[in-house]
C-alpha cells in the first residue's frame, strides 16, 4: 500500500499514488503517470522539471481535476476531488487555477481584454452568493490590472495588441480574477524571450509574497525553476525520482538523473575547463518504459541490481526523497 | 576567409512600404571556426541566414550589401547558381528536422539520394557512406535507424539524421537554425558536443544561430549580439561573456537566472520589449530600454572597438566602459 506524504500537517493540495494511463491503439498502454505522489503547504512553491513526455502536464491537470486520473488520488484542501462531480467541484474551481504557455492560444482573439478578464467573475458567483455588479466587476479589472503590471487602458483592446509578456500578464490576470488559492503554471514562462522571461518571474514570485498563493511551477528551465520553487519534483517517465528543498536538490543532487539534467545545462559563462561528457541516448517510450530503474539504460552509475529491481522513492537523512538504489549524496551521515 | 559578409541589410514590404528589417549586419567566419548569431525571437536572425542561403523568396524583398563566400560574391547570384552552391559548400539545418524530410521515404533514401545528387556513384556505395554518416553522428544501430521513417525516430535521432544529410556532401559552412530549440536539454548537450567536433571531423565552419546565451557560450568561438536587426555587439565568445561592451549584452546576460550562486531576490530585467522593425527609434534601437541612454544616443551609433569587441553603442568612446560582469563561483 501507499503511505500518506508524510511532510504535510497540512497540505493544500496532495496527491497520491496518482495513474494516469492512455490507450494508444494495438493494445498497448502509455503510462503517463505511473505512481505519484507529492504534497504542497499553503505558501509554497514547487517546482516540477523533466524532460518532454515526462508527465508534467498531466500531473498538473490532474491536480487541478481538469482530467480524472485512472487510480489514484487527489486531495485539495482535505477534501477528496478525486471523483467529485462537476456540480461539486464547481466551487473549488475558484480556488484553483491555470496558466498555461501558450498566451495567446488562451485568449479569445474578438474579444476585449476586460471580457476576458472578466469571464470568470461573470461565471463565477460573488463570495456571499448571486452575481457581481457591474461596478464591483469594473473595480477588480483595475486592480487585477494594477497587480499584474497593465495600464487601465488594455481592458478596451485586443489580445493581438499585446507583446507575448504582456498577453501572460493578461493570462495571469485572468486566473487570479477570483482570488484563487493554488495556482498551476504549465511552462508560463517557456515561449517568452528571457529579457521578458525575467519581468514574469519576477511578477509570479511578487504575487506570490503580496497574495499568499501557492504555485505549482512547471517548467523544463532548470534555472527558473530554482529562482522561483521553495521544493523541487524531477520526474522521468511517468514518476517522481527525486523531491525535496529546491536548494538540496539542485545544489547536491542525489538522483543521478537530477544530476544529469543539471549538467546539461548550457549556462552563459565560458568554462575554460572542459565540459562534462553529454549523458547518452533519449528518453525511452513510455509505452515500454525499461525494468528495474527505469532511468538504468542511461544512467551512469548502473549496476545489475539497477536492472532489475525498481528503487522505491525513499527518503534520505536530509529529507529528501528519491528513487534510486546508490544515490550520489547522503546515506552515510 | 571563408565568409565575409558586409553591410548586409534585407528589407521586406511591410504595409505598402519597404522596412529594413536587418540593417548592415557584417561579420566574418574563418575556416573550421563556429560563430554564434544570438538575439530574441524577431532580432532576425533567420532572416540573416536565409539571405545568406539566397533563400529570402518575398515577392519585392529586397537584399543588399556584400555576402562573399570564398571569394565569390553571393549577393544578387542567379537561382540556378544558388541553388548549387547549397547542398554541396553550404548546407543549413533546422530547428525541426521533419521540414528537411519527407515523410514518404526512409531517412536512409533520402540521404543516398542527396549524396547522389552531387556525386556520381552507385546506391550501395551511397548507402554504406549514408550509415558510416550516421554512425559518426552519434546513431546507435545506424543501418537499421537508415531504414526507418522520419515519424518513427525520436527528436533527437530526426536531429543527428538531418546534420548527417547536411554534412553528406562534406559542406565548408554550416548555417544551423536553432538547432537544439526544439530537444529536450540532454539530448541538448549531445548535438551541441557533435556540431563542437564537426571542425575536427569534417573541417567545416559553422553559423549556429540561437536565442540561449548558455549555448553561444559552450560552442562558439566568436559570437555576434543582435538586437532589432542590428549589430548590437561581436567578439570572440570569452571576453563578450567576462565583459560584455554593449549594455545590451550586459542586461540580457543579468537576465538570466542563475544555476549556481546565491539566488538574487528579484531577477534584473530589461523594461519593455524589441520594437517592431517599423517603429525601430532613428537613433540607438536599444535606447527606449537602456539605463545608460542619453542625449548622444540619438544618434545611431556605429560599430567601434571597446576591447577586443566592437560595440555598437556611445559609452566606449565616451570613456566610460562598462565594468567586468559578476559571476558566481560554477561549483556548489
Ligand atoms: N515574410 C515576412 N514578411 C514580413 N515580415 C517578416 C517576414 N519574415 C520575417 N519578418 C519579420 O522580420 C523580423 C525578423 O524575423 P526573423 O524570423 O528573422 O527573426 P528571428 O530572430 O529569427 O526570430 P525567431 O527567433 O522568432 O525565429 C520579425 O519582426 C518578423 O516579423
Ligand atoms: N490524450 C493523450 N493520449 C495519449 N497519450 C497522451 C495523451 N496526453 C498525454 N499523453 C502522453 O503522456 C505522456 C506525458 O505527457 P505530458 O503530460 O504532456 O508530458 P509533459 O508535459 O512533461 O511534456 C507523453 O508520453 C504523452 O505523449
Ligand atoms: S537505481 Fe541504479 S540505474 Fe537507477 S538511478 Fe540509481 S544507480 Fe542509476
Ligand atoms: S548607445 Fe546609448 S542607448 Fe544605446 S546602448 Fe549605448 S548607452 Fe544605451
Ligand atoms: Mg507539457
Ligand atoms: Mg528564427
Amino acid at each position: 500500500m501507499t503511505r500518506l506524504p508524510v511532510d504535510s500537517p497540512s497540505p493544500l493540495i496532495a496527491a497520491q499514488d496518482l495513474r494516469m494511463t492512455y490507450r494508444v491503439g494495438r493494445g498497448q498502454v502509455l503510462r503517463a503517470l505511473d505512481g505519484v505522489s507529492l504534497s504542497v503547504r499553503p505558501g509554497e512553491v514547487l517546482g516540477l522539471v523533466g524532460e518532454s513526455g515526462c508527465g508534467k502536464s498531466t500531473l498538473g491537470r490532474c491536480l487541478l481535476r481538469l482530467v480524472q486520473p485512472s487510480a489514484g488520488r487527489v486531495v485539495f484542501d482535505g477534501t477528496d476531488i478525486t471523483t467529485l462531480p462537476e456540480r461539486r467541484l464547481r466551487p473549488l474551481r475558484q480556488d484553483m487555477q491555470m496558466v498555461f504557455q501558450d498566451s495567446y492560444a488562451a485568449l479569445n482573439p474578438r474579444r476585449r481584454v476586460g471580457d476576458l478578464v472578466a469571464e470568470p467573475l461573470r461565471v463565477h458567483p460573488a463570495p456571499g452568493g448571486g452575481r457581481r455588479s457591474r461596478a464591483d466587476i469594473a473595480a477588480r479589472l483595475a486592480e487585477l490590472m494594477d497587480l499584474v503590471g497593465l495600464p487601465q487602458a488594455a481592458l478596451t483592446r485586443y489580445p493581438h495588441e499585446f507583446s507575448g509578456g504582456q498577453r501572460q500578464r493578461i493570462n495571469i490576470a485572468r486566473a487570479l480574477a477570483l482570488s484563487p488559492r493554488l495556482v498551476v503554471a504549465d511552462e508560463p514562462v517557456a515561449a517568452l524571450d528571457v529579457s521578458i522571461q525575467a519581468q514574469i518571474v519576477n511578477l509570479f514570485m511578487d504575487l506570490r509574497d503580496r497574495l499568499g498563493l501557492t504555485y505549482v511551477f512547471v517548467a523544463h528551465d532548470l534555472a527558473v525553476v530554482r529562482q522561483i520553487s521553495t521544493r523541487v519534483a524531477v520526474m522521468y517517465l511517468g514518476a517522481i525520482v527525486e523531491l525535496g528543498e529546491a536548494d538540496a536538490v539542485l545544489h547536491r543532487p542525489a538522483h543521478p538523473y537530477t544530476a544529469a539534467l543539471i549538467a546539461a545545462v548550457p549556462e552563459p559563462v565560458v568554462r575554460t575547463e572542459g565540459l562534462p561528457p553529454p549523458l547518452r541516448g533519449d528518453v525511452p517510450s513510455p509505452i515500454a518504459p525499461p525494468p528495474g530503474c527505469r532511468f538504468h539504460t542511461r544512467c551512469p552509475v548502473a549496476r545489475d541490481r539497477c536492472r532489475v529491481d525498481p528503487p522505491g522513492l525513499r527518503a534520505l537523512p536530509d529529507g529528501r526523497e528519491v528513487a534510486c538504489h546508490y544515490p550520489l549524496v547522503g546515506e552515510g551521515h | 576567409m571563408l565568409l565575409v559578409v558586409r553591410d548586409l541589410t534585407v528589407a521586406l514590404p511591410i504595409g505598402g512600404r519597404l522596412v529594413p528589417i536587418v540593417e548592415s549586419v557584417s561579420f566574418t567566419l574563418g575556416a573550421r571556426e563556429i560563430l554564434g548569431i544570438v538575439g530574441e525571437s524577431g532580432s532576425g536572425k533567420s532572416v540573416t541566414s536565409l539571405a545568406i542561403m539566397g533563400l529570402i523568396d518575398v515577392p519585392g524583398a529586397r537584399v543588399s550589401g556584400s555576402v562573399r563566400f570564398r571569394g565569390r560574391e553571393l549577393v544578387g547570384l542567379a537561382p540556378r547558381a544558388y541553388r548549387a552552391l547549397r547542398g554541396r559548400e553550404i548546407a543549413m539545418i533546422f530547428q525541426d528536422p521533419m521540414t528537411a524530410f519527407t515523410p514518404v521515404y526512409t531517412v536512409g533514401r533520402q540521404i543516398d539520394e542527396q549524396i547522389r545528387v552531387h556525386q556520381k556513384i552507385s546506391r550501395a556505395d551511397a548507402r554504406s557512406r549514408t550509415v558510416r554518416l550516421l554512425g559518426d553522428m552519434g546513431v546507435p544501430d545506424p543501418e537499421r535507424v537508415a531504414g526507418r521513417y522520419p515519424h518513427q525516430l525520436s527528436g533527437g535521432l530526426r536531429q543527428r539524421a538531418m546534420i548527417a544529410m547536411a554534412l553528406s556532401c562534406n559542406p565548408a559552412l554550416l548555417i544551423a537554425d536553432e538547432p537544439t530549440t526544439a530537444l529536450d536539454v540532454t539530448v541538448q548537450a549531445q548535438i551541441l558536443d557533435l556540431l563542437r567536433g564537426l571542425r575536427r571531423e569534417y573541417g567545416s565552419s559553422v553559423l549556429l544561430i540561437t536565442h540561449d546565451m548558455g549555448v553561444v557560450a559552450e560552442t562558439c568561438d566568436r559570437t555576434l549580439v543582435l538586437y532589432s536587426g542590428l549589430v548590437a555587439e561581436r567578439g570572440p565568445t570569452g571576453a563578450l561573456f567576462a565583459q560584455p561592451g554593449h549594455p545590451y549584452t550586459a542586461a540580457l546576460l543579468d537576465s538570466i537566472p542563475p544555476l549556481h550562486g546565491p539566488r538574487p531576490a528579484r531577477l534584473p530585467s530589461i523594461p519593455g520589449s524589441p520594437p517592431a522593425p517599423a517603429e525601430r527609434p532613428a537613433g540607438c534601437p536599444f535606447a527606449p530600454r537602456c539605463a545608460y541612454a542619453h542625449e548622444a544616443c540619438a544618434v545611431r551609433p556605429a560599430l567601434v572597438a571597446s576591447g577586443v569587441q566592437d560595440v555598437a553603442c556611445v559609452l566606449p568612446a565616451e570613456g566610460r566602459p562598462l565594468p567586468p560582469r559578476f559571476v558566481a563561483e560554477m561549483s556548489a
